[in-house]
C-alpha cells in the first residue's frame, strides 16, 4: 500500500542517469538533491505552490464562514421558507459537478474571470454539504448559552459570532480540513479556467510539466514535484486526522 | 439611525435572511441555475463563441447513433463495476482484520488512508512511473516482463482500475470500520460459543448485519466511479484506441477540445440521469442505514 509513496520519495533523490539506467535499485546512489533544484529552474514551482495554497486558504475560509452562518440559521432561527430552502440545498448535493462545468465556464468567461483567483475560488464556496454539516452540529448543541446572550442584549449577529461560532470550532475544523484538501487536489476546474503559467495550480502545473517531456521523461524531477505537491495535504491530514475522518463519514452523501 | 439598525438586527426574520443569503444565493447561481442552463445548451449547436443555433433533440439523436457513445458507456460501466466490487470486498476484509484491535491498527489505518487524500496528479505520476514498460519497477518485480501496461488496449483499463482501487481502499475501509463498531459484540460472541469458525462468523454474522453499510458503500463507490476524469486525463487520455475513454473524459473532450458544447451538454445530461437514479437509490438505503444505527 505504501510502496508507491516510498518509491516516489526514493526516485526523487536519484540522479537521472540512475533513473534512466533501467536497473532497479532501491537506494539512490549517489543521493542527490539535483531534481529539486532542476525543477525550480524548469517550471515556476514556487508560484504553482503559492497559487494552490492561496486558493485553498481562501476557499476554506469562505466555505467555513458561509456554511456556518447558513447552518446556524437553519438550526436555530425561524423564518419563512426555511424547510423548503434547506431541502433545496440538500438537493444540490445530488448534482454531479461535471454537469455544470460548461455553463459555469461560460459564466466565468462572460465575467472576464478566466485566469483569475476568483475563478478558482468563488464557484467552490457553496453547496449543501457544508451547510448540512454545520446545521447538524448546531442542532446538537444546548441553546442555553445563546439564550443567555440574547437576554443580555446581544443581537443575532453578536450571539452568532461571540457564542455560537466558538462552540462550533470542532465542526468548523472538520469542514475546513475537508475543504482545504478538496481544493488543493482539485484538477478539472483549474485546468479549464486557467491559461497562463503564472495562474496554474500545483496539480495542473505538474500535469503540464509531465506533458512537456518529449523524448525522455525525467522521472526524478517529476517525483520531486510530486513530493512537494503532497506535503501540505499530508501535513494537514496528519494534524487533523480525527476531524477529517469524522467529516468524511458525516458527508458521505456528497460522494 | 443606529437605533433603527439595532432593531433590524434584533428581528429574527430579517437576521436569518442575512445568515442564509450568501449560501442560498451562491448555491442558486453556481449550482441550481447551471443545471437548467446545461439542459438548455444540450438543444443547441454552439462553440461558446459564435451565436448558438437551436437544433431540438438532434444532439441526443446524434449521441445515441454514435458508436463511440456505446464504447464510452460500456467502458464506464465496466470501470464502475470492477472498482465497486474490488473497492468493497478488499476494504471489508481489511476492516474486519483491523477491527480486532491488533497492535498498530491506528498506523495501518493512516497508511491505508494516505492514497485517498493524495492529489490524483501525484497518484497518476507515481503509478505511470511504476507502470513504465522499460524502466518501471512493476515489470522488474514480474521478472523482467515486458508488459506495456498503459499502452496495451487490453490491459490499460485494468491498470487504471488497479490504481483507482488502491486510492479508494482506505476511505471505504473507514466507512466499514464505522459500521463494524455498531455491531453488537454479543452476536459474534454467541456464535463463537456455538462453535462457529471465524469464516462462518464473517459470512453469517458480519456480512448480514453490515449489509446496509455494504450497499451504501457500494453505491457511493459506483457514483464516484461514473465521474472518473483526472486519472484518465492524466494517464491514458482515453486511449489506447478508446479503451479507457469514459463519460466525463469524453464530455471534456467534446466541450473543451472540439468546442462542441451542445453535444457535450447532452452527454452531461445522460450522466446526470444515471447519477440521479443512483443517488435516489442511495438516499433510500441511507435512511435504512441511519435507522439501523
Amino acid at each position: 500500500m505504501i510502496f508507491p509513496f516510498l518509491w516516489m520519495i526514493v526516485t526523487s533523490f536519484m540522479t537521472s542517469s540512475q533513473v534512466l539506467s533501467g536497473v532497479i535499485n532501491f537506494i539512490p546512489r549517489p543521493f542527490v538533491f539535483e531534481n529539486y533544484t532542476a525543477i525550480t529552474q524548469a517550471i515556476p514551482v514556487g508560484r504553482y505552490f503559492f497559487n494552490s495554497a492561496f486558493v485553498a486558504v481562501l476557499m476554506t475560509l469562505g466555505q467555513v464562514i458561509i456554511s456556518a452562518m447558513a447552518g446556524y440559521a437553519f438550526a436555530r432561527m425561524k423564518f419563512k421558507g426555511r424547510d423548503a430552502l434547506f431541502f433545496l440545498l440538500l438537493v444540490t448535493m445530488m448534482v454531479p459537478p461535471q454537469v455544470n462545468i460548461i455553463p459555469l465556464f461560460y459564466l466565468i468567461k462572460e465575467l472576464n474571470w478566466i485566469d483569475t483567483y476568483q475563478a478558482l475560488v468563488v464557484p467552490g464556496l457553496f453547496g449543501g454539504f457544508g451547510v448540512f454539516m454545520m446545521r447538524q452540529w448546531f442542532l446538537g448543541l444546548p441553546q442555553s448559552l445563546e439564550e443567555a446572550a440574547r437576554i443580555d442584549g446581544c443581537n443575532y449577529f453578536q450571539t452568532f459570532f461571540k457564542i455560537a461560532l466558538p462552540l462550533g470550532l470542532p465542526a468548523l475544523a472538520t469542514l475546513g480540513i475537508f475543504t482545504f484538501i478538496t481544493s488543493w487536489n482539485s484538477f478539472m476546474w483549474p485546468l479549464i479556467v486557467t491559461n497562463s503559467d503564472c495562474m496554474r495550480t500545483m496539480p495542473v502545473g505538474l500535469a503540464i510539466f509531465k506533458g512537456s517531456f518529449r523524448e525522455t521523461t525525467q522521472w526524478g524531477q517529476l517525483m520531486a514535484c510530486a513530493v512537494i505537491a503532497i506535503i501540505p495535504v499530508v501535513a494537514i491530514f496528519l494534524a487533523g486526522q480525527k476531524y477529517f475522518i469524522k467529516g468524511l463519514m458525516a458527508g458521505s452523501v456528497k460522494e | 439611525m443606529i437605533k433603527y439598525l439595532q432593531n433590524i438586527l434584533n428581528k429574527e426574520s430579517v437576521s436569518s435572511w442575512f445568515f442564509i443569503m450568501p449560501s442560498v444565493l451562491g448555491s442558486f447561481l453556481f449550482i441550481v441555475l447551471p443545471v437548467f442552463v446545461s439542459f438548455g445548451i444540450s438543444f443547441l449547436k454552439w462553440d461558446l463563441l459564435s451565436s448558438p443555433k437551436f437544433v431540438g433533440v438532434d444532439n441526443y439523436i446524434e449521441l445515441f447513433s454514435d458508436p463511440i457513445f456505446y464504447t464510452v458507456l460500456l467502458n464506464t460501466l465496466y470501470y464502475a463495476f470492477c472498482v465497486s466490487v474490488l473497492g468493497v470486498i478488499l476494504p471489508l476484509i481489511l476492516a474486519v482484520i483491523l477491527d480486532r484491535k491488533i497492535k498498530g491498527a491506528e498506523i495501518f489505518k493512516t497508511i491505508y488512508f494516505l492514497p485517498f487524500i493524495t492529489p490524483m496528479v501525484v497518484v497518476a505520476l507515481v503509478w505511470e512511473w511504476i507502470f513504465d514498460p522499460y524502466r518501471g519497477v512493476l515489470n522488474w518485480f514480474l521478472m523482467g516482463a515486458k508488459i506495456e501496461w498503459l499502452y496495451d488496449p487490453n490491459i490499460a483499463m485494468a491498470a487504471i482500475i488497479l490504481v483507482s482501487v488502491w486510492k479508494l481502499i482506505g476511505y471505504n475501509m473507514v466507512l466499514f470500520l464505522a459500521g463494524l463498531s455498531g455491531i453488537d459484540a454479543n452476536l459474534s460472541e454467541a456464535s463463537k460459543i456455538d462453535g462457529a469458525s471465524e469464516l462462518k462468523n464473517f459470512f453469517y454474522i458480519t456480512v448480514p448485519v453490515l449489509s446496509p453499510t455494504i450497499f451504501f458503500v457500494m453505491i457511493i463507490t459506483i457514483i464516484s466511479s461514473f465521474q472518473v476524469f483526472d486519472l484518465i486525463y492524466l494517464m491514458t487520455q482515453g486511449g489506447p484506441m478508446n479503451s479507457t475513454n469514459v463519460i466525463v473524459y469524453w464530455l471534456y473532450n467534446n466541450a473543451f477540445e472540439y468546442f462542441k458544447v451542445g453535444e457535450a451538454s447532452a452527454i452531461a445530461y445522460v450522466l446526470f440521469f444515471i447519477i440521479l437514479g443512483l443517488t435516489a437509490l442511495q438516499w433510500k438505503i441511507r435512511r435504512k442505514w441511519v435507522l439501523h444505527e
